[in-house]
């Protein structure tokens, strides 16, 4: 597909993308991402990525492995940065600020945009109370004991996972299934009051009941934050998200590019772009 | 039909037809190895040495089974029961040094492992009596000194390894630490020896300047194993600390090194067993006397390795009481280094269960 | 459920008090931190640099001062013998044990106890070398005595095994033997954990031609570990080299150079010859013992650079 055509689409694609303008006194863009593309050394990754992200709404992105929209993701809040030789072109803003600017401290970025893992990763040596009091004890807050058990229940009541563990709140974090602890790793990334959650496959490690719980809270969530979310599974796509943007690599393999960007609706109801329209039918990918 | 013949011959002893061809009956193994068994305690009861009886009785037994397997289960099964009991034999060859010596220890140290062996000096005894307290007290400053010395810069040296490190520097560094590892004890003693030797003269002796020798020798191990620990810290538990704005050096301390935590203190604990024995680098920097001194910056101090091997090299007349004191200290090293190692395990076995 | 207020602005260009705390916090660790590393490199080339310091007089000393009155080199070379034919003992007698007693861990011990078995072997490497010295007196060299009479009636035509006999049993022999004891379980921790890197599509593989354990084991796993195997000995060479107290204690010295392994009159080693002189010398004889310290630091640091780069070449084809 020629370039000129790609890129209008993608224009075409972050225009469409409209959210709802009572949130956020009136902004209709949190993230705005512009001319983005990340190289790891000689290795480009992903290319010319132009995305306005909504706030107040889940934003999914899907594609087939090695498109790019993990480091894409990344890439959100500077965590890609932790692997050598990682470089950044493109501005990423939010609320208007770049990012990316010579003088923003990486660390600050992390505490407004948070993240959650594939894999459940809580700290093996914290309880689960410590883990959800982690991001605040670890960055040095001096905050009383009664104000932290009130973030710590507030935490884990967002994240519906309160009433599984108030009675062991002492617990090993490790002694939960696989489900609890990725929303305890949800409690512990909202209890730093992030304004934006990234989440990278955060139920493809859990079973289906598992799944289930984490998508209802998704939209629970949204209505506090803004959410990123990439996926491999179509249906948790189009049941959770609002907006879908779709990656994919050239014929000639990476960079991955995004390839189509609208709502949840018109992209798995009539996607634009026929790629899109193949993928998501599971037609490839 | 010579077509129906494989292209190629094949393997001597896969020829025949049945799977079960030629073997030894199933309790070969154990009942020759109890006849010789009963062999090796008849003779040793009619008056050979022991350790012989063992060795020949095993030796006919094993010479016999590779025999008799040779000729029902032809050459290769026979090669393969040979190197089995080789290698099985060699095992516990091994480990018979081992059990002799924690015996001869045992029993030789026995003798003066006292009340007052742990209660007295050496300060005005001739002959008979006497103990190793200032020797015991000296070691105890010394590893602890050295301890003190070796950790803060072990560890940190490798965090900077496993955290913070890159191209040459790091390789630099890795490189030398292993070489390190390989310095001669005596070596290490000569070092601390000749750079107190330029600043305080040659006749110099100190506690410290032991304790900096054995840092010598501990500081490689205490990398090597930190690093060890730090690598197998899943990068998932980095990621989510710095997920939450945690910065690096936090991250480090409060979820990387907690992690780590059980399987660092094996290490270190097993490094101040390896040091804790030494005895040639303190016989160059501390030297030995025979009172009480606790102060590490000032004068000879005694040792628990140093007053062993004194004792024995040249003990007094009559020597019976020297002998016995210099077997009652390696007792004394000999239980340390064991408790220290047995300790390393159970902290790992207790506390370490999370990165497995 | 309460609502996330968003939190006072944090600007990301962090200005507060506390984040430039946190930025020094940042500094200051990774600075320790490579401040560690750097003084290990330090405090490896001062332990070269002080050694020449203090050696440099025995080099340049007229050879007539230097104990013996001939000279440095003619100083050292007897005991550079010693050390060699005492280290040359060791790895005869400790490779090999230490490749068996690894194999016998990995491919023939039971599952269930090999992890025992090898903290057995490791306790070998935790003994205080004064105490080896001590039972090789004690014990080892008297029990020697009987075998060194035999190999003196039987291989007498050998250099080696010429006589006349001792009745201590404190010999070159028994003293290489005590270090071949101290080496395996360095050379055994190396090549027990290469071995059971060993792929197992290669075992399955040997096995499923029909391959006994021990084919299987000269197909696959010893060419697998071989350079390991080389590098382990050199590393098990390093640490014969290099030891002190049990030759110290164990071997009667004269200080002839002989090849006669059973005989009373044994050459020393430089290590043992520092920790035996060392206490009682006293200027350019204390520079005469420096300097042959740094010899042995030279030559340990030789082989080991050696064995270490063996050793990494393995692991780099293993993965």
């Amino acid at each position: 597909m020629p370039e000129t055509e790609l890129g209008q689409q993608i224009a075409t694609g972050t225009a469409v993308a409209t959210p709802d303008p009572s949130s956020r006194g009136g902004r209709t863009t949190h993230l705005r991402v512009k001319g983005l593309n990340v190289h790891y050394g000689d290795f480009h990754a992903v290319a010319d990525i132009n995305m306005d992200i909504a706030p107040n709404a889940v934003t999914a992105l899907i594609g087939s492995s090695g498109c790019g929209k993990s480091t894409f993701l990344r890439s959100l809040n500077r965590m890609h940065e932790l692997i050598p030789g990682a470089r950044t072109e493109g501005l990423v803003e939010l609320d208007g600020q770049d990012i990316y600017a010579p003088d923003v401290d990486p660390v600050l970025v992390r505490r407004k945009i948070g993240m959650v893992f594939q894999s459940p990763n809580p700290f093996p040596t914290m309880s689960i109370y410590d883990n959800v009091a982690a991001g605040i004890k670890l960055n040095g807050s001096r905050i009383s004991r009664s104000e932290l058990d009130g973030v710590v229940e507030w935490a884990l009541k967002g994240a519906s996972l309160w009433d599984e563990v108030k009675d062991r709140l002492k617990g090993p974090g490790a002694g939960l299934s696989g489900g609890q602890q990725q929303r305890l790793c949800i409690a512990r990334a909202i209890a730093v009051q992030p304004e934006v959650i990234l989440m990278d496959e955060p139920a493809s490690a859990l079973d289906p009941i598992a799944t289930q719980a984490i998508e209802d809270l998704l939209l629970e969530l949204k209505k506090d934050y803004t959410i990123v979310i990439v996926t491999h599974n179509m249906q948790q796509a189009a049941r959770a998200s609002d907006y879908t943007a779709f990656f994919n690599v050239g014929p000639d393999g990476p960079p991955g590019r995004l390839i189509e960007f609208d709502t949840t609706q018109k992209i798995f109801g009539a996607p634009s772009n026929e790629q899109t329209a193949a993928y998501v039918t599971g037609r490839f990918g | 039909m010579s077509t129906a013949q494989p292209p190629v011959p094949v393997l001597p002893g896969t020829t025949g037809s049945e799977l079960t061809a030629g073997k030894l009956p199933q309790r070969a193994v154990p009942a020759v190895y109890g006849v010789a068994a009963l062999a090796a305690v008849g003779l040793a009861l009619a008056g050979m040495n022991r350790a012989l009886a063992i060795v020949l009785a095993a030796a006919v037994a094993g010479v016999f089974l590779v025999g008799w397997a040779w000729l029902v289960e032809g050459r290769r099964r026979a090669i393969d029961r040979l190197v089995t009991i080789s290698v099985t034999s060699a095992f516990f060859a091994a480990l018979a040094p081992l059990v002799s010596l924690v015996e001869t220890v045992a029993v030789k140290g026995s003798a003066r492992f006292d009340a007052e062996f742990f209660t007295s000096s050496m300060r005005n005894v001739v002959g008979e009596g006497g103990g190793a307290y200032h020797a015991i007290l000296g070691t105890l400053i010394i590893t602890g000194l050295a301890t003190l010395m070796s950790v803060p810069i072990g560890v940190l040296t490798a965090i900077y390894l496993v955290e913070y490190g890159r191209g040459r520097l790091k390789t630099a560094i890795t490189f030398f630490v292993d070489l390190m590892t390989g310095i001669p004890s005596i070596v290490a003693g000569l070092f601390a020896f000749a750079v107190f030797a330029i600043f305080f003269g040659p006749g110099i002796r100190m506690g410290i300047m032991g304790a900096v020798a054995l840092s010598i020798l501990m500081i490689p191990i205490v990398v090597r194993s930190t690093e060890e620990m730090l690598k197998i810290v899943p990068n998932s538990l980095r990621e989510a600390s710095y997920a939450l704005g945690v910065s690096k050096w936090r991250t480090i301390v409060k979820v990387v090194l907690p992690t780590a935590l059980a399987g660092m203190i094996t290490g270190i604990v097993v490094a101040i067993a390896r040091v804790i024995g030494e005895t040639a680098p303190l016989l160059v920097t501390v030297g030995a006397i025979t009172s009480v001194n606790g102060d590490p910056f000032n004068g000879r101090m005694s040792n628990l390795p140093v007053f062993s091997y004194d004792s024995y090299r040249s003990p007094g007349v009559p020597p019976e009481p020297y002998l016995q004191r210099a077997w009652a200290a390696a007792l004394a090293l000999i239980i340390i280094v064991l408790a220290l190692n047995l300790v390393a395990r159970l902290v790992y076995r207790r506390y370490g269960t999370h990165l497995r | 459920m309460s609502t996330a207020e968003p939190s006072d602005k944090i600007a990301l260009t962090g200005g507060s008090r506390r984040d430039r705390m946190r930025r020094m916090g940042d500094q200051v660790f990774s600075g320790l931190a490579l401040g560690s590393g750097v003084l290990i490199l330090v405090a490896l080339s001062g332990v070269a640099l002080f050694l020449l310091i203090q050696g440099w007089p025995a080099l340049t000393a007229d050879p007539s001062q230097i104990p013996g009155g001939d000279g440095f080199v003619n100083y050292v070379a007897p005991l550079a013998f010693g050390t060699i034919l005492s280290s040359a003992i060791a790895v005869l007698v400790g490779i090999p044990m230490a490749i068996a007693v690894s194999l016998f861990i990995v491919f023939y011990a039971p599952k269930r106890i090999a992890q025992t078995l090898g903290a057995f072997v490791d306790l070998l490497a935790a003994i205080p070398s004064i105490v080896y010295g001590l039972w090789g007196v004690a014990v080892l060299g008297p029990a020697m005595v009987g075998l060194q009479g035999w190999l003196e009636g039987h291989l007498g035509f050998l250099p080696f095994f010429k006589g006349p006999v001792t009745t201590t049993g404190r010999t070159m022999f028994t003293a290489g033997l005590v270090l071949g004891v101290m080496i395996l379980p360095i050379v055994s921790a190396v090549t027990r954990e290469v071995f059971s890197q060993t792929p197992r599509k290669l075992i399955e593989g040997a096995l499923a031609l029909g391959a006994t354990r021990w084919e299987m084991i000269r197909m696959t796993v010893l060419p697998f570990g071989r350079s390991a195997i080389v590098g382990a000995s050199m590393l098990g060479l390093g640490r014969a080299l290099g030891e002190t107290m049990a030759v110290a204690l164990i071997l009667s010295i004269s200080g002839d150079v002989t090849f006669n392994l059973i005989s009373a009159g044994n050459p020393s080693t430089i290590a043992a010859n520092i920790a035996l002189k060392f206490p009682e010398s006293s200027g350019l004889a204390v520079d005469v013992l420096i300097a042959s310290g740094l010899a042995l630091f030279a030559i340990t640091l030789v082989v080991n650079m050696a064995a270490r780069s063996v050793i990494a070449r393995a692991e780099r084809g293993a993965r």
